[in-house]
């Protein structure tokens, strides 16, 4: 039976309402920037869902400093969704009593600070999400009410220019552009003409000149300067023991300086072992300047990218074979999509980690740190629907069962040591404890043991996906944890039995000299080498450069 | 700054004098002279005080695996067991390379 009186579209009279109050500051959806204040006391209401765009890179900066500045006796108990939080405002947010609830992704910058929030109560924790897990969240039980989103710039008619760091802005609005939500853009430039279209005005209701463009960092930058010897050893046994050997053809890589390592030894070590053209021609990543020499040296057909990274906008328009390029001769990215690559297109994902425990998990949470993840968990998972005929996947296929499937390349190169002599394999992940700090539904695991598939160290190679009891793992991470508490379990004779059923690989086994470590075999020693090669098109940030 | 002191029994003197590393920043300088006792000793002075138990375990597992015997100085600048590890297995493959 159907009350005839019910209301059908009482969300979409909710949010003509709300906009319908703020009518006096909105002209033809633009608001102007002193206004945004009273904008976002008018629209936003007492236990909204807010999504405010915090993406690796870009920030809605100005969106969130201002929504850090309402009146919180009108505006409370919020429920923020953010994929990244990395401003020191997404917390004070909670701290002025503006949300309570918050779901999200990664929180580098601002992990420390967001531990201590949990333990003194001020912030509840929905879940840390992997970003697709946060992006299909939005269009099933996370609904936004209002987004508060950054774009380069707009036109007189309210369209959107996201260009190269468009990043994760088309998925948060579509959340609320179709289910009654409201968009409200924070926008450098308002413009006659666009370079392009990348958000049709038609999907946004707020457009607000910031004072100042949205903040943007370069993440994914590593100084080749800071590459060291033992990275370089780790990166050859990559290549040969693992890309060489399952024939990788996709890939992505974790930031830092082990997986910039193995980009600055394809176009050295690589045309050395005469692998170019036979492994990693495909790349979803972002653009990190250390992959130059690699694309200059003709080792990459195609690179797709959740985002942007500052420096290399002159670059990449000029290599449009290889990038995402506009017709207008700029990146489009979309964290997205990318994710998606991610999980369903690659052979491999090779990453790092701060800490690994017995059985092959690993997180970066360690105690009073409560990060999150980026993209590593969807990267660095197997989504056990898959079924590529890729070389690479079909050669981790058991050969015992007809039935079987392959499996993705989950990849961790860590040394078993960190810079602070501290252990990286260990008995429990500090993770267990945090878990329980703040009363978690799940142990933030980054990597789990069943989806990773490889282990590098200084010490060697441990295929664990060739393993077949969860002991005989054990003893394999054991083989190449050093003389960590957990490798120090392990002894000659176990590593040869390994050895000999080749679980595990020492740098002789996989033919790798020792000796040939060194930095004068990484492509660019430099950022100035960097710039060399993309012939002057890498422009790096001041903090990347030491010469004038 | 910490001076340590470590002695191997070994099997395999070695003929010629080995120098790898360098004194630098996360990194070590090892310097091998041959010997004619029937063991090793380890000289070592680190800038990173209070480790002594992680070089044991780092130069038994490496005497263990490959018991090259003379009298080695090591001067370390904050390396880690792992650079540690690789430049003591450098000095193994220096001298396999010239055999």
């Amino acid at each position: 039976m159907t009350n005839k009186n019910h209301n059908w579209a009482s969300q979409r009279d909710e949010k003509n309402l709300r906009m319908a109050n703020a009518t006096s500051i909105i002209n033809n959806k633009f608001v102007r920037t002193e206004n945004a204040k009273e904008l976002l006391e008018t629209l936003i209401q007492p236990n909204d869902r807010v999504v405010l765009e915090g993406d690796n890179q870009k920030q809605a900066s100005f969106l969130s400093e201002t929504l850090a500045s309402v009146d919180c006796a009108r505006i409370h108990d919020l429920h923020m969704i953010m994929s990244s939080v990395s401003r020191p405002e997404h917390l004070d947010i909670f701290e002025n009593g503006i949300a309570t609830k918050l779901d999200f992704s990664f929180a580098g910058p601002q992990s420390n600070r967001i531990s201590k929030m949990i333990s003194s109560g001020i912030l509840k924790i929905g879940d840390i999400h992997t970003y697709l897990e946060l992006y299909a969240r939005l269009f099933v039980d996370l609904t936004p009410n209002v987004v508060l989103v950054a774009a380069d710039k707009a036109d007189k008619q309210g369209n959107l220019y996201t260009g190269y760091n468009t990043e994760e802005t088309p998925v948060i609005i579509e959340s609320a552009a179709f289910k009654n939500g409201i968009v409200i853009v924070q926008v450098s430039e308002i413009v006659d003409k666009l370079p392009r279209v990348d958000i049709p005005s038609d999907w946004v209701d707020i457009i607000i000149q910031s004072d100042k463009p949205y903040q943007l960092e370069p993440l994914f930058t590593r100084d080749p300067q800071n590459i060291t010897e033992l990275q370089i050893l780790m990166g050859m046994m990559a290549i040969r023991g693992i890309y060489e050997k399952h024939h990788v053809q996709s890939v992505n890589h974790g930031i830092g300086f082990n997986t910039a390592a193995i980009e600055l030894l394809l176009p050295t070590y690589g045309n050395q072992l005469g692998l170019k053209g036979k492994i990693v021609p495909y790349w979803e990543v972002n653009p990190t300047p250390t992959l130059i020499p690699a694309i200059e040296n003709g080792w990459i057909k195609s690179i797709h990218s959740f985002g942007g990274e500052v420096g290399m906008e002159q670059y990449i328009s000029a290599r449009p074979d290889v990038f995402f390029v506009g017709k207008d001769g700029t990146m489009r990215s979309n964290r997205a999509y990318g994710q998606m690559a991610g999980q369903y297109a690659l052979d491999m994902f090779v990453g790092s980690t701060l800490q690994i425990d017995k059985y092959g998990n690993s997180s970066t949470v360690t105690n009073g740190r409560l990060s999150g993840f980026g993209g590593a968990p969807n990267m660095g998972s197997n989504p056990t629907g898959r079924r590529h005929s890729s070389t690479a996947w079909q050669s981790l296929k058991p050969t015992d069962n007809p039935l079987a499937k392959g499996q993705k390349l989950v990849v961790q190169i860590v040394e078993t040591y960190n810079s602070a002599k501290k252990p990286v394999f260990v008995e429990h992940l500090d993770a267990e404890k945090v878990q329980k700090e703040a009363n978690l539904e799940n142990v933030p695991i980054m990597i789990y043991s069943e989806d990773t598939t490889h282990i590098v160290t200084e010490e060697g190679i441990a295929y664990l996906y060739k393993t077949n009891s969860m002991t005989e793992r054990q003893e394999a991470i054991e083989a190449i944890a050093g003389v960590t508490p957990l490798g120090l379990r392990s002894n000659a004779k176990k590593l040869n039995q390994l050895r000999n059923k080749g679980i595990v690989a020492l740098p002789e086994d996989l033919k790798v000299n020792r000796l040939a470590a060194k930095r004068s075999l990484l492509a660019a020693k430099n950022m100035e080498d960097l710039v060399k090669w993309s012939k002057g098109l890498y422009n790096p940030p001041a903090k990347f450069r030491s010469w004038s | 700054m910490e001076k340590l002191y470590f002695k191997f029994t070994t099997t395999q003197p070695v003929t010629k004098f080995v120098h790898v590393g360098v004194v630098a920043s996360g990194d070590l300088e090892i310097i091998l002279r041959p010997n004619n006792h029937s063991y090793s000793t380890l000289n070592i002075i680190t800038g990173s005080d209070g480790f002594k138990s992680t070089w044991s375990n780092v130069l038994s597992r490496f005497f263990d695996r490959y018991p090259l015997q003379g009298d080695f100085e090591i001067n370390d600048f904050g390396a880690t067991p792992g650079v540690v590890n690789l430049r003591l297995s450098q000095v193994m493959e220096v001298l396999k390379n010239e055999q």
